[in-house]
């Protein structure tokens, strides 16, 4: 037998292909054992079966192709939630006979990562209003409508989830209604909180490393707020309230409007208008620094002229509770 | 009297025909169509999904929506385009360089239905949001998958067989290149739809090979081992040197191997597993050079017959990004630049510089170089020009537009504007994106007319095998 690859295929295509199972044991399949193995937070980290059934739409709609699941431990994804952990992952396992593992971490960010989105947006409300149509709460998104996921009733009943989507986006007669694919999809997408884990903290803060004042305001209003109360402090009538011209936002004292973006608000009238959506609280996302430059910000734009408030008063608001 | 001008300068026709088999010149054609057929489709749907990026709501219906046509888009082109052209051209060059008829023409004829049948079933699965997990390139249900595998297990026999049987004492350096590309292939299928390693982060670390490899172990060996006999012939001179092509063989192994993680650095995946992959992406550079250098020695001093051939151009081009755009595919392996490109466009940037510039120029060079010498038959020489410029020109304002665009984005994130900035700032590239794109897909319109006019005759009478095209 000649040991010449040219002159030998058999031992010129032995060698390629057992060689290339062995690089491929060493680098993928050994690695993948590696990470593949059961964890403390198995059974901690599991879906319902109604998020389970909200994550098979999730893939079949493809939304892994525009949405990451990954904050990486650096500081522009810092705004993501905290760095991702193997352990975030856990819950993961193949759909079902034919099909596998999702692969939910993504490749490509066009619309923000939704690591943490649970946390980040947890109105209910406000995604069926998104996933309805993206535009009528954020102006400029690109994202794919998904009508379909909503039935169109004259008269719902009681037992109706009824979606207000905003005049210039509801159909013109009937209400929109979600159906159970929706409720699903909703209920994997508020799943999607990052729990804490031991030893994986936030990384330093320095955000607004080069900005000041209103700069710093508005980027952090933009980034946190805008997507409800919109870019213009004008709301989104019936369904989420303006900041222009409120009187909790201009008044002498602002306690209420502090207490508001720390703890939150649900099921109070505002004007004598009830909205569906809550307000979510911010007090875990955002410190007190950061809740005085939207505050103020708040307090000095649109028309409004509002006192401006510092992060000590902040501070006593937070350690007094809600 | 007016001087009869040409509008493009003339090129050369051929006239060293090659007497092959009836058979399997109609085997070659019928795999081109079906490839061809699948180019139209697949880039229709990509044209119909840029167009998306700037008007959301055009066409609105669930089975027209982004998330379903994405995959149908990349795994028809991978697998129905791509995959299907590299083999027709496969089918000739191995029984050709080693001189001895195709094993079985029945076996490969039946690998043809195979391999359709695999791709149809996967697009009407994806249509009907029967996505295997969205792991990209990896979207076909395991069913689906097994019988693309079938497929290209029956064509490994086959040219194993024929490489076997060779009538050379030396296995040429295509051979090397392209069987070793279906031997590849048919391990990276086999360990990406196992599922038992593949829980939780599991599928992440075999989605980093996965993706890798069925790029760069099936696609860019193939076609550089054809491009290693159709260089040599259209030139008709010898390969410059055969030793770099072998040093690039096996470095394109055991490197390109070990770099899959390197499309998941930053992740929470092992960080030596990163680690590595950065270390070889770097090391890819030897395998580059020594491939990029050797055929463009081969080109050196005959350039003038470069410009005088219309299938040359195709395989200058590729051989140029297949430089080019590997090495960016490096560059971005690095942490620092990965920290600015990671998750923006440019990454798609990429991706169709590597798999439209490099792989698919020079596909159609191996066809243009290999038709009309099997059928007798040449398309108009000007709409070859136009097909080539088309594409050329389309692939390069793509190109452009998400590099430029993608490296925005990444400063936007970086600068830490709120997210929405960063689709707002996209659009002008976007539309860019889609001008492009309509070149493209205008350049496969007249592909598929020059194939069609490239179509075997019914009866060919026996034509002459002129010297020029043996190596």
């Amino acid at each position: 037998m000649k040991l010449n690859f040219s002159e030998n295929h058999k031992l010129l295509f032995s060698v390629v292909f057992f060689g290339f199972i062995a690089l491929s044991i060493l680098i993928a399949i050994i690695p993948a054992i590696e990470v593949n193995s059961n964890d403390p937070m198995c059974g901690v980290n599991t879906l319902t079966p109604a998020e389970f059934r909200g994550l098979n739409t999730y893939v079949s709609e493809g939304c892994l192709y525009c949405h990451t699941q990954q904050v990486r431990p650096l500081q522009l994804d810092k705004v993501f939630g905290r760095p991702s952990s193997p352990l975030d992952y856990s819950y993961l396992t193949p759909l079902d006979q034919i099909r596998m593992t999702p692969a939910v971490l993504g490749s490509e960010r066009t619309g923000p990562d939704l690591s943490n989105i649970g946390n980040r947006q947890p109105s209910e409300i406000w995604h069926h209003i998104h996933l309805y149509n993206p535009r009528s709460v954020v102006k400029s998104s690109i994202m794919q409508a998904y009508p379909w996921l909503y039935e169109i009733k004259e008269n719902p009943d009681s037992n109706d989830l009824v979606i207000p989507v905003p005049d210039e986006y509801a159909p013109k007669n009937g209400k929109v209604v979600a159906t159970q694919k929706a409720k699903d999809l909703v209920a994997y997408l508020l799943f999607l909180k990052q729990k804490p884990i031991e030893g994986i903290s936030q990384i330093e803060e320095s955000t607004s490393k080069n900005l000041s004042g209103s700069d710093a305001g508005a980027q952090l209003f933009n980034t946190n707020c805008a997507s409800c109360h919109q870019q213009n402090g004008e709301g989104i009538s019936k369904t989420f309230p303006p900041l222009k011209n409120s009187a909790t936002v201009n008044s002498d004292n602002p306690d209420k409007h502090i207490r508001t973006v720390l703890f939150g608000l649900k099921g109070e009238a505002i004007n004598g208008i009830v909205y569906p959506a809550e307000m979510p609280p911010q007090k875990d996302n955002l410190t007190n620094e950061q809740i005085a430059e939207i505050i103020n910000y708040e307090r000095s734009s649109w028309g409004n002229n509002g006192k401006k408030i510092t992060a000590d008063d902040v501070r006593k608001i937070r350690a007094e509770g809600k | 009297m007016a001087v009869e001008r040409p509008i493009a300068p003339g090129k050369v026709k051929i006239d060293d025909l090659i007497n092959e088999d009836d058979r399997l010149t109609k085997l070659i054609y019928s795999y081109l169509v079906s490839a061809t057929a699948w180019l139209i489709f697949g880039s229709l749907v990509g044209l119909y999904l840029a167009i998306r990026f700037i008007y959301p709501d055009f066409g609105v219906a669930q089975w027209l929506s982004f998330g379903r046509l994405r995959p149908i888009h990349t795994n028809v082109v991978f697998w129905g385009w791509t995959s299907l052209a590299m083999i027709a051209l496969a089918l000739y060059v191995i029984p050709r360089t080693s001189q001895r008829p195709l094993f079985s023409i029945a076996l490969a004829r039946k690998a043809l239905y195979v391999i359709n049948a695999s791709i149809l079933i996967g697009v009407i699965y994806l249509f009907m949001g029967y996505n295997n997990g969205g792991q990209e390139y990896r979207e076909f249900i395991w069913p689906a998958m097994m019988l693309f595998a079938l497929g290209i297990i029956s064509h490994t026999l086959n040219f194993y067989k024929t490489i076997s049987l060779r009538g050379t004492k030396e296995i040429y350096i295509s051979n090397w290149y392209i069987l070793a590309a279906f031997l590849w292939t048919i391990v990276v299928v086999v360990i990406a739809y196992i599922p038992w390693y593949q829980n939780a982060l599991g599928e992440t670390v075999i989605q980093g090979y996965y993706m890798h490899m069925g790029v760069g172990m099936w696609f860019t060996p193939l076609v550089l081992g054809l491009t290693y006999y159709f260089l040599p012939l259209l030139l008709n001179k010898p390969i410059y040197s055969y030793s770099l092509g072998v040093l690039a063989f096996w470095t394109q192994m055991v490197f390109y191997s070990l770099i899959g993680a390197h499309h998941f650095v930053f992740a929470p995946i092992p960080w030596w597993l990163q680690t590595v992959a950065i270390v070889f992406s770097i090391g890819m550079v030897i395998t580059l050079t020594a491939g990029t250098g050797n055929f463009l020695l081969t080109m050196k001093g005959s350039f003038r017959k470069v410009a005088r051939s219309y299938s040359l151009p195709f395989i200058l081009v590729g051989v140029i990004f297949y430089f080019l755009a590997s090495a960016q595919g490096s560059l971005e392996a690095l942490r620092e630049f990965n920290q600015l490109w990671h998750f923006t466009n440019y990454t798609i940037a990429h991706s169709h510089l590597t798999m439209y510039g490099f792989v698919v120029f020079l596909i159609w060079g191996g066809i243009y170089a290999l038709l009309p010498r099997l059928t007798g038959k040449e398309p108009s020489h000007l709409l070859i020009g136009i097909h080539f410029w088309f594409a050329l020109l389309g692939l390069l304002i793509y190109g452009f537009a998400l590099m430029i665009g993608g490296t925005m984005q990444g400063k936007s994130w970086i600068e830490g504007l709120p997210f929405i900035h960063s689709v707002e700032l996209m659009i002008p590239y976007w539309i860019w994106r889609a001008v492009g794109g309509t070149f493209m897909f205008t350049s496969h319109i007249i592909f598929a007319y020059n194939l069609y006019k490239m179509k075997p005759l019914p009866h060919p009478h026996k034509q002459i095998d002129l010297a020029g095209e043996q190596i």
